[in-house]
């Protein structure tokens, strides 16, 4: 009766706290008409929370968190701006590997009622304040992005540093730091390349500099690296050589898995948050929920890799992200804010045509539902069977990032990542699975959705490095006079 | 004549050589002082050089042979060398005692070389292909199926591979299988990055490979002459045979070869006309203004010393010399970079493909820098001088269909418009 009780308090209170702070929101936010702000420049919006506001928010809620942190030792909440993944401790089970596989299992700890209570206030917490980030916008989730991307990468360098050998190599560190700025160069610079253009006004002095600089940034960031290569070529220094070497590849992978993840990111986010925010809250879902249903009816074991993960729980979580999917994609549907492409770098409101993947369509539902149930048909926004796709990927493989982090720790044995969120680790530890999934949807975007044609961005991508304004003018005349000789 | 000679011996003629000393003199005598090293104070080097000598003519001519059988030749050779250099760094770092233990491992490293070689030749050669097949044809349907699909048959390929990774993850074994999988993503990185952009400048036109190629030929035959003859000062200690004076004279010798070749190729149709299709026929084309001879009055000096009042000259020779340069100086620290290497991990060389030399690695080391430079000039500097606005017009009416030509018009004004409404 207690376990049962647990049950409906807690899905209750979780599902009711999200779709609540979802919706108080977001019907807010499409009340509030007078917020709309002209499309300026990159500049402060002042129509949204000064960041003040939401740094004091983010303190004094790391205060009282650290505050609960030494009441329970064995789990803590995160910090808002990180999801929770509801897993237990690398530490506990690099010990517990060698026991019997039973004794691990959630179902069987007796701290758990506790430790769940925990969990659940920080997980509302930074559900909390990421919808807050969500709501402020376009630039601000980049921004929150690009901020997790340097404390990972700050975490994965300092990983497999032996302290020895670093002192006798004192630029070590910057070369590191070399990279990974030229890096973000290179990566922010090809996705944002035409929103950066098109916040730019014409005749200004910035807007030939932009352009100057989008021009020639494969060359830059070339020069850069090869700067970087020289540099450690002339840094190496004898009976170190192996250990350089191996710095040299560990950073390259890096910031290949940090990049390529963060910049598939922040370009599926100018497309529409609706493509960043229902890939992330998957991943969130299905962690909680996997966590829910190991909780309570966990008994067999999943992987080696991972001792406490079980199957009901995969199962229970595959089943219920899939659902969400689909429900989830039609509340986010209806949001302009959520769905529109954003397509400068302003902060201010969005309006543009909606996408035909969001118009709702009537669909009538198979013979057997309307004998049992008194609906025909329902209205079904078209993205939502695209939504039912990201759910699956998001149940069945996205897992696997988790795996691979758990096996390289394992590798490596390192108790975690680094120990930025007390109680959790790093923030690698929290969002492994986030990119595997990152990549999946903006290549599900690219591949599936998204109608225009590669050779079609490509050419354009050509037009606007390669010719001036007045040449773009001169082509865009040309071209229009040949379609419509063509058509005639 | 292997047998007669220790040291060196001539080389496969699809690979250049490069004027260095074995890599096993230098370990063996690394306690040494410098002096002992050089090429200088080697009394063997008579013979060494005739015997290198006849080796390079040999990889010239079969390379000249590859050049004039056209594009689709060259690219083939890039690709079997790129075949040859993954296999020799797979088996680079791997440990026979864990491998028997681990039976698909070997396949999933094919597997990932597979699905990056999909990826890379996939989009570079995509708009070629398309242009190759036909119209109206089955064919043609899958060809652009393909091609739309083609990110996503490659993540798919790609994901897989990763989880075939994880699921094979063996305990006591987890260091080593990660040091594997990063070890096959950084080969496959560097491998495939230099090649793709190999290809990509062979599609420009020949002359974009062959020149950069050529240049660090010279660079390396230079060098060792120049040492052969003047080397007094060792230049760094990774490699303890190369000398200051190699290096200057050889930076010289291949600036001045760059203006010059740049002129004799930039006279051939073959070599510096872009292919735009699959086929392998001749080729005609309008070579672009970079390619037109235009005369220069040379300066008051020289006329009175010489007979010449002015020289023509190709505006790629200018290119051409940035090209040299780079290659003189920044292309042999990816050779000091093999060096490290191999010293790092302790290996005399990367395999032994190529009696004598090594392996196909230890060829291609500079190569590789170049061949990334070439590409990432020739898009940042020679596309923009070439390319007009009649000429975009022509890309477009080719390549893109009726719907995506009226799409490109459609987001084109949209980006103007709002331009000008900001101005």
């Amino acid at each position: 009766m207690r376990i049962l009780s647990y049950f409906l308090l807690c899905f209750a209170f979780s599902h009711t706290t999200i779709f609540v702070f979802f919706f108080s929101f977001f019907a807010l936010s499409a009340n509030l008409s007078s917020f709309s702000s002209l499309f300026l420049p990159i500049s402060a919006s002042k129509s949204h929370f000064p960041i003040d506001v939401i740094l004091l928010i983010f303190f004094a809620k790391n205060k009282t968190l650290r505050a609960m942190e030494e009441e329970n030792v064995t789990s803590s909440p995160s910090t808002p701006v990180h999801r929770l993944r509801h897993r237990r401790r690398s530490n506990e089970v690099v010990m517990d590997g060698d026991r019997v596989n039973a004794s691990p299992l959630l179902v069987n700890d007796r701290n758990k009622y506790k430790s769940f209570m925990v969990r659940t206030y920080s997980t509302l917490w930074m559900i909390g304040g990421f919808v807050l980030i969500v709501y402020m916008g376009h630039l601000y989730i980049t921004a929150m992005v690009v901020v997790i991307q340097i404390f990972m990468a700050k975490e994965l360098f300092n990983l497999l540093r032996k302290a020895p050998e670093d002192k006798c190599l004192p630029w070590i560190k910057q070369l590191n730091w070399h990279f990974f700025f030229t890096a973000m160069l290179f990566v922010y610079g090809r996705i944002l390349s035409q929103r950066l253009a098109n916040t730019m006004t014409a005749d200004q002095f910035f807007y030939r500099l932009v352009t100057g600089l989008i021009k020639y940034h494969m060359a830059i960031c070339y020069l850069l690296y090869i700067i970087g290569f020289m540099w450690f070529i002339l840094t190496l220094k004898k009976k170190m050589y192996k250990y350089q070497f191996g710095q040299y590849a560990w950073t390259h992978m890096i910031l290949i898995v940090v990049f390529t993840q963060s910049s598939f990111t922040v370009a599926n986010i100018f497309e529409g948050i609706f493509w960043f925010l229902l890939p992330a809250s998957l991943i969130i879902i299905n962690d909680i929920f996997a966590y829910i249903f190991g909780f309570f009816f966990g008994r067999t074991p999943l992987i080696k890799l991972s001792p406490k993960k079980t199957w009901e729980g995969f199962i229970g979580a595959s089943v219920t992200t899939i659902i969400s999917a689909f429900v989830l994609a039609n509340i986010l549907g209806r949001y302009p804010w959520l769905t529109c492409p954003r397509q400068d770098l302003s902060t201010g409101w969005l309006q543009c045509d909606a996408d035909p993947l969001f118009k709702p369509e009537p669909f009538a539902l198979p013979a057997w539902i309307p004998e049992w149930f008194p609906w025909k048909e329902m209205t079904v926004l078209p993205v939502q069977w695209h939504a039912l796709c990201l759910g699956l990927f998001a149940s069945i493989i996205a897992p696997f990032g988790g795996f691979f982090a758990s096996g390289f720790k394992r590798a490596f044995k390192i108790k975690d990542f680094g120990d930025s969120i007390p109680g959790h680790g790093g923030i690698t530890d929290r969002m492994d699975c986030q990119m595997v999934m990152a990549v999946f949807a903006y290549i599900y975007l690219q591949s599936f959705i998204v109608s225009q044609s590669v050779s079609v961005d490509k050419i354009l991508d050509q037009i606007l490095t390669n010719l001036t304004f007045e040449e773009q003018q001169a082509l865009f005349v040309k071209l229009g006079q040949m379609l419509k000789d063509k058509l005639s | 004549m292997q047998k007669e000679i220790a040291g060196d011996a001539p080389s496969a003629p699809t690979t250049r050589v490069r004027h260095r000393k074995r890599n096993s003199d230098v370990g063996a005598g690394a306690g040494k002082p410098n002096g002992n090293h050089l090429l200088v104070n080697d009394s063997k080097k008579y013979k060494s050089f005739l015997i290198r000598a006849y080796s390079t003519f040999w990889m010239i001519g079969g390379f000249a042979l590859i050049v004039y059988l056209g594009h689709l030749y060259i690219t083939a050779m890039v690709v079997v060398i790129q075949i040859y250099m993954a296999r020799e760094l797979f088996n680079l770092l791997r440990k026979t005692h864990e491998d028997k233990q681990l039976p698909g491992f070997r396949l999933l490293n094919w597997h990932f070389f597979f699905t990056a070689m999909l990826f890379v030749y996939g989009r570079i050669l995509s708009q070629r292909l398309v242009n190759t097949v036909t119209p109206d044809k089955v064919l043609y349907r899958l060809v652009t199926s393909l091609i739309k699909y083609h990110m996503a048959i490659c993540y798919s390929l790609y994901i897989s591979g990763f989880v075939w990774f994880i699921l094979t993850l063996k305990k006591k074994m987890y260091k080593y299988q990660f040091s594997q999988y990063a070890w096959t993503h950084m080969i496959l990185i560097v491998v495939f990055t230099q090649s793709s952009f190999t290809v990509a400048n062979i599609f420009e036109g020949i002359f974009w490979f062959l020149l950069p190629a050529s240049l660090i030929v010279i660079n390396d035959i230079f060098a060792y002459i120049c040492g052969f003859f003047f080397g007094r000062t060792p230049l760094i200690k990774l490699s303890p045979k190369k000398t200051w004076e190699g290096f200057i004279g050889a930076s010289i010798t291949t600036v001045i070869s760059a203006f010059l070749l740049a002129n004799i190729m930039g006279r051939f149709l073959w070599l510096t006309c872009p292919r735009e299709d699959l086929s392998t026929g001749w080729l005609l084309c309008d070579p672009g203004p970079l390619f037109k001879q235009e005369t220069h009055a040379l300066p008051g000096w020289i006329s009175d010393w010489l007979p010449w009042k002015e020289i023509s000259i190709l505006p790629v020779q200018w290119h051409a010399l940035c090209l040299g340069l780079f290659a003189s100086i920044i292309a042999p620290f990816g050779g000091f970079f093999a060096s490290g290497f191999k010293r790092a991990f302790k290996i005399k060389d990367f395999g032994d493909s190529i009696p004598g030399h090594g392996g196909i690695t230890d060829r291609m080391d500079c190569q590789m820098v170049m061949a990334v430079f070439a590409y990432i000039y020739h898009q940042s500097f020679v596309v923009p001088e070439v390319l007009s606005v009649d000429k975009l017009l022509d890309q477009i009416i080719t390549s893109l269909t009726l719907e995506e030509q009226q799409a490109l018009l459609v987001k084109l004004g949209q980006m103007l418009q709002e331009k000008v409404i900001g101005s």
